[in-house]
């Protein structure tokens, strides 16, 4: 029991920058975006917060100043394949490639006087049980002993689902994805809702970035994000783009790394590396049912458009 | 109209690629002195290159080379000028990283991790004046000498150590990968704890990495959960030692001495001194009596290998046992892999009055009595001589 408590409390911290990310690039991908840089938007988000946190002494100002570090990468992602139509991939691709460059090139420089921000302490989040709740068995130490960002998820996701699947402007960014031709005949600003869903995706990814740096592993480290990322995109595609069940394959993600070190401390003989690969042969899993059933396809909820450059001069 | 904009964002994508594999070689001239103009005739200076695995701001292994490049900087001064690449993946871009520093006239090239080592040998049969040293290997050319370090030793002397300041009786071990380096460290920590200690356990977690921030915070924090208060580790980062001192436990360095990042809970730290070694090669290429070619596994009576200053939390009869110990293994009284030795499986793998050769010491993958973990082999029997 107490395993499982402590599993649970570790997939639940581990998950959160996941959860953000993924629910971010959710929302980017359901007005038909796709959006490669996650990677790069998190690791700018983690380097850049981090700063601003040692320089202003406050946390949460580092977790504003890394969520608009990540809205503006976003932007740029936004520049390119909307206004430009460039090829998303492409674009996304250098946001990561270019993220991680300049985070390692700050990260030399945006300390105190312009010293190397690594192996500097500087001020982080720290678990806030709440009265009673905590106390509660299992779930108590698992939800309700973390720190703030934590808790801003538990806001932030169902207020993320119930705008993209109940509400118009919900409405109206789903159109855009699943048929920007149609939306725009709605009268719907395709370019405008686009633009928004891709920042808004942005600021989440540098808001994960800024969990990292400043809650899970506080500090700055080079190659911090590790991955996590492309974790979050291929948890995009896991969670057949619900915000709910994001969270699930989240905590699966998550917590798998801590479940199989738990295993290994404990002494059980199941390969370290099969359990890792877990996650990903899930998502190739969903990948392949999702591919190869068209009708699952739609009823699951992959944007038509997804991917696409909109023209509106173009004919189809 | 499209195309255009797609190579553009192409080009992009590619100038950026371009720029962020390897992030470019960084120059510093020794001492910081302006080149002489006019004047007195001023010699050449020996061109020293380095390849890293990982950044410098890993506080660990690359971060302690790095040290050593500077202690070549500090005592030459002008007379050598320094070159480096950070984050080289091992594999064909290394290759190419070192061939570069070949062609730009490189006189010394060190490349530091063990997947250099076939570049490293590639390169130097294209460069025959270019000097060669691979950390870690074991393939040599006549211009390519290997160096390393009897690390095992110091990790003897902080296992014991960790055996007085254990409380639980359970010692947490953060290892990243099972091969013959990280095995040989963790036995010989293990046979320091449980000569102070016979009823500790010593925990092993593969992280399967050498250098990931979050992995290696999680394996120590899943030790801890399994009851582990000191945490020991052979990996590339601080994020072990954080994860202790944060659980209110204990923990042993690795590599640096990360008490000075993290605080006086880590009790102390298995270092190594490579500017020891790089300022003797590089003397003698000054002098022109560098011989190449040669393997060298330095113990801690050279100095490439120690064990730094211990932490105020550890008590004066602990300080003293190390200091006696440490006396001995530098006089050369004292051999850690001398029998009796048993493996985990209850084998006498070493029988009293014998020792494990070189050879077997580089190839161990077995692990002693006392280490709770996956090893790759069962312990042998009738080995030493």
């Amino acid at each position: 029991m107490e395993l499982v408590t402590s599993v649970l409390a570790i997939a639940v911290f581990a998950g959160a920058s996941l959860v953000y990310a993924a629910v971010g690039e959710i929302v980017t991908e359901r007005a038909g975006v796709l959006n490669l840089g996650v990677e790069g938007m998190m690791i700018m988000g983690a380097v850049t917060a981090f700063a601003a946190a040692v320089a202003s002494g406050n946390a949460m100002v580092g977790v504003v100043v890394g969520g608009v570090v990540g809205g503006i990468m976003a932007l740029v992602h936004a520049f390119a394949t909307i206004t430009l139509r460039a090829d998303q991939v492409v674009s996304g691709l250098a946001l990561t490639l270019a993220g991680g460059g300049l985070a390692s090139f700050l990260g030399q420089r945006l300390g105190p006087g312009g010293a190397p921000l690594v192996g500097m302490v500087g001020p982080r989040f720290h678990g806030v049980p709440i009265p009673w709740l905590s106390d509660l068995p299992v779930v108590g130490p698992a939800l309700f002993d973390q720190d703030v960002l934590v808790y801003l998820l538990f806001l932030v996701v169902p207020a993320v689902w119930f705008f993209v699947a109940r509400t118009r402007p919900g409405l109206a960014l789903r159109a855009v994805g699943e048929s920007p031709q149609t939306a725009d005949a709605m009268g719907i600003g395709v370019y405008r809702v686009r633009y928004l869903a891709t920042v808004f995706g942005g600021v989440l990814a540098g808001i994960a970035g800024a969990h990292l740096s400043l809650a899970y592993t506080p500090g700055w480290t080079e190659h911090l994000t590790g991955g996590r990322g492309w974790i979050a995109i291929a948890l995009v595609i896991f969670a057949t783009w619900d915000p709910r069940r994001a969270v699930l394959g989240a905590l699966l993600f998550g917590g798998v790394n801590a479940i199989q070190f738990r295993l290994q401390a404990e002494g059980t003989t199941i390969p370290a590396s099969l359990l890792n690969m877990m996650p990903y042969l899930l998502t190739i899993v969903v990948l392949v049912v999702i591919t190869r059933f068209e009708a699952l396809r739609h009823r699951l909820g992959a944007p038509a458009a997804l991917g696409l450059a909109y023209d509106r001069e173009e004919r189809t | 109209m499209q195309r255009w904009k797609i190579l553009l964002v192409a080009a992009f994508a590619l100038v950026v690629a371009a720029c962020s594999s390897g992030g470019g070689a960084t120059t510093t001239a020794g001492g910081g002195g302006t080149p002489t103009t006019g004047g007195g005739e001023m010699a050449e200076p020996l061109t020293v290159a380095f390849v890293y695995v990982a950044p410098i701001g890993d506080l660990g292994w690359t971060w302690a080379h790095d040290q050593g490049r500077l202690a070549i900087e500090e005592e030459f001064g002008d007379a050598v000028e320094t070159l480096y690449i950070e984050s080289v993946p091992e594999g064909p871009d290394a290759e190419r990283v070192i061939r570069d520093f070949a062609q730009k006239g490189a006189d010394l090239i060190i490349t530091t991790s063990f997947g250099y080592m076939d570049p490293t040998i590639a390169v130097a049969s294209e460069f025959p004046d270019v000097e060669f040293v691979h950390i870690s290997g074991y393939k040599t050319a006549d211009n390519v000498a290997t160096v390393f370090g009897r690390m095992y030793q110091p990790r003897y002397l902080s296992g014991l150590v960790a055996g007085k300041a254990t409380k639980t009786n359970t010692i947490g071990y953060v290892a990243a990968f099972p091969i013959p380096e990280v095995i040989r460290g963790i036995n010989a920590f293990t046979l320091g704890v449980r000569e102070v200690n016979p009823d500790a356990v010593v925990k092993v977690v593969w992280t399967n990495t050498w250098f990931g921030p979050p992995e290696e915070k999680e394996a120590a924090e899943a030790l801890l959960a399994a009851g582990a208060d000191v945490i020991a580790q052979h990996q590339d980062t601080t994020e072990p030692q954080k994860a202790a001192a944060d659980a209110g436990g204990f923990s042993i360095g690795y590599d640096s001495d990360m008490r000075a990042f993290v605080g006086d809970t880590v009790l102390t730290s298995p270092i190594w001194n490579w500017g020891v070694k790089y300022v003797d090669i590089v003397r003698q290429m000054l002098d022109g009596t560098y011989e190449g070619g040669y393997q060298y596994w330095g113990s801690m009576a050279d100095g490439i290998v120690d064990l730094a200053p211990l932490s105020p939390l550890v008590d004066a009869d602990t300080a003293a046992l190390v200091d006696e110990k440490k006396a001995a293994i530098v006089a050369g009284d004292l051999d850690v892999f001398c029998g009796p030795i048993v493996g985990a499986n209850g084998n006498t793998v070493v029988e009293a009055g014998k020792c494990l050769t070189d050879g077997e010491m580089l190839s161990m993958d077995w692990f002693v009595d006392g280490v709770e973990g996956e090893a790759p082999a069962e312990a042998p029997t009738g080995l030493g001589e």
